[in-house]
């Protein structure tokens, strides 16, 4: 069972990497979104360094919701969903590997250059550890609330900004979690617990989104 | 949907469900109407000011009713969605249809009035805390629903998915408040609100709970309309629905509904015999 | 407990948040009932229309 989820986690890697243009294009977007902070409030290290954690994260949300808006929508034109629905592994486990397929190579390029935003912000030492782990701990889940979103408005009128009002209210949790961690770092407080929350709400989306995941696309299939 | 021995199934039938509202709402708008006039009297002519933030409390009176409307409607949306989910009953979808906007409405309006009360007590019209910025999330929770169901060609589909939608949302209600909840902790910044003030006197409890009342029995009236409306549409090419719009739907024609056997569309030449 | 209309119009100072937000609340049922009357005239208006002439309403559709 193991080894087609593991081919379709492969195919699905190598059609977004070899279109390298997806991937640049979101990491272009998170770089510009994060930009538009600084010209937007000026230049002044002490304020952008306050709004540094939810800069970064607010990019990294909407980065992770542009990027899933196409998460589905090529299988599910040209047919291949049908068929990972119609095969003998549970949909969900097959929702599971596109979505790790779809982080591993949109999400997490966003991770590791996240350190580097940071500092462009003003973020120092410890504080960009911790942006970039809330950032590995946050965004897989952000990626799981995204693929529910973009497999509910598959074939649906306004995909994009109506996934944006359905998905945006639930990456709430998240995002306050994520920044907050950044935000305990920057004032020498224990950011552990932030963490710690952040690691159990991916526990708990882990096993559960994936089922969602697979009813909304069964729903969009029958 | 055969359980014709167990009354609550009956009325996943619209045509019964239809009949059922057609004589209930004709009581609950009185009802609910004496209770507001009951509850508003109380408020504005019996309950005494309160010592510290003189008459401007009265707005309690309006704004718990519909905070609590808000919510309780957002989980029996939910409710109706996993109902709908589970066992297919069109009524349930019908039924979460047509507590959205009434749900939306109330959300709204506990915003509007808190801000309004907010202002003069707090100072401020809106504050970033954990009980304000969550009853904005439920209110997007809501237009997200409604948004979903609307943006659908296909009816079944767009209701099964904005179900779907409904119920992920109510698992998320309260990790999305208590997370804000921990965030505005935190954050310490305006600790204006105290909500555990002194006890409440018995006639401002009385008028409160007359308006809650009130509130309720409101909405109860306007959803069973609402999905009246929407179940007379959806079902516009069958005989009961038709009869019923003409205003005389015969027991025969409910029954023959209830258990399916209407044929689509069958002439109507033998109504008007209520 | 008022001394007269504009006394109770007052309300203490906080007139203008008070019948603000009871204004509010009144105009959104007012609305809401009437948008749903709306509806359900509209609903059955179509259905007698269509049980008078079946062939045509099978045609058009919904």
């Amino acid at each position: 069972m193991v080894r087609p989820l593991w081919t379709l986690l492969q195919r699905d890697i190598s059609l977004i990497v070899t279109r390298r243009q997806d991937v640049l294009t979101v990491v272009a977007f998170f770089v510009i979104v994060i930009t538009l902070f600084p010209l937007a409030i000026g230049p002044e290290p002490e304020k952008l360094r306050t709004i540094a954690p939810g800069a970064v994260w607010v990019a990294a949300a909407l980065a992770s919701l542009i990027s899933l808006d196409r998460l589905f929508a090529d299988d599910w034109r040209d047919g291949t969903l049908e068929q990972l629905a119609l095969a003998p592994q549970p949909l969900a486990l097959t929702a599971l590997a596109k979505v790790l397929a779809h982080w591993l190579s949109l999400g997490l390029p966003l991770v590791i250059l996240s350190p580097a935003l940071g500092y462009a912000l003003g973020l120092q030492g410890i504080e960009l550890a911790v942006l970039a782990g809330s950032l590995l701990l946050g965004t897989p889940v952000l990626s799981l609330l995204g693929a529910v979103g973009a497999a509910m408005t598959l074939g649906v009128r306004g995909g994009g900004a109506l996934m944006a009002l359905l998905i945006l209210p639930l990456y709430v949790p998240v995002l306050i979690l994520g920044a907050g961690a950044v935000n305990e770092a920057m004032f020498a407080a224990p950011y552990q617990a932030h963490l710690s929350l952040l690691g159990a709400l991916l526990a708990v989306a882990l096993p559960l989104l994936p089922l969602a995941i697979a009813g909304a696309l069964r729903i969009t299939l029958d | 949907m055969t359980g014709r021995s167990i009354p609550w199934l009956k009325f996943t039938a619209p045509a019964n469900f239809y009949t059922l509202a057609q004589r209930l709402v004709p009581w609950l708008w009185p009802a609910a109407a004496l209770c507001a006039v009951a509850g508003l009297y109380m408020g504005f002519f019996v309950a005494p000011p309160d010592h510290q933030q003189g008459d401007a409390y009265r707005i309690l009176f309006i704004h718990v009713p519909t905070a609590w409307m808000g919510m309780l409607l957002y989980l029996l949306l939910a409710a109706y969605g996993a109902i709908f989910l589970v066992w297919r009953i069109k009524m349930a979808d019908i039924m979460a249809r047509a507590i959205a906007p009434t749900g939306a409405l109330m959300t709204f309006l506990s915003l509007w009035t808190g801000a309004l009360w907010g202002a003069p007590t707090w100072g401020t019209f809106w504050v970033w805390d954990a009980r304000l910025t969550s009853t904005l999330i439920l209110l997007f929770l809501f237009l997200g629903y409604m948004a979903l169901h609307a943006a659908s060609d296909d009816r079944e589909k767009g209701g099964r998915a904005a179900s779907l939608l409904a119920i992920i949302g109510a698992v998320n209600v309260p990790i999305i408040y208590f997370s804000v909840e921990w965030w505005y902790n935190l954050h310490q910044g305006v600790s204006v609100m105290r909500s555990d003030g002194p006890s409440m006197a018995d006639s401002m409890l009385a008028a409160l709970l007359l308006m809650i009342a009130a509130f309720w029995i409101y909405a109860g009236a306007i959803v069973l309309r609402r999905a009246q409306a929407e179940a007379l549409s959806r079902e516009a090419r069958t005989e009961w629905a038709q009869a019923a719009a003409a205003g005389r739907l015969t027991r025969e024609q409910r029954e023959r509904a209830a258990v399916g056997i209407e044929g689509n569309r069958p002439p109507l030449e033998s109504g008007g015999q209520t | 407990m008022w001394d007269g209309i504009g006394d109770f119009l007052a309300m203490g100072g906080y007139a203008l948040y008070v019948w603000g937000a009871f204004g509010m609340v009144a105009l959104g049922l007012l609305l809401e009932g009437i948008l749903v009357a709306r509806r359900r005239r509209q609903v059955r208006a179509r259905l007698q229309r269509q049980s008078r002439r079946p062939a045509a309403a099978r045609n058009q559709g919904e």
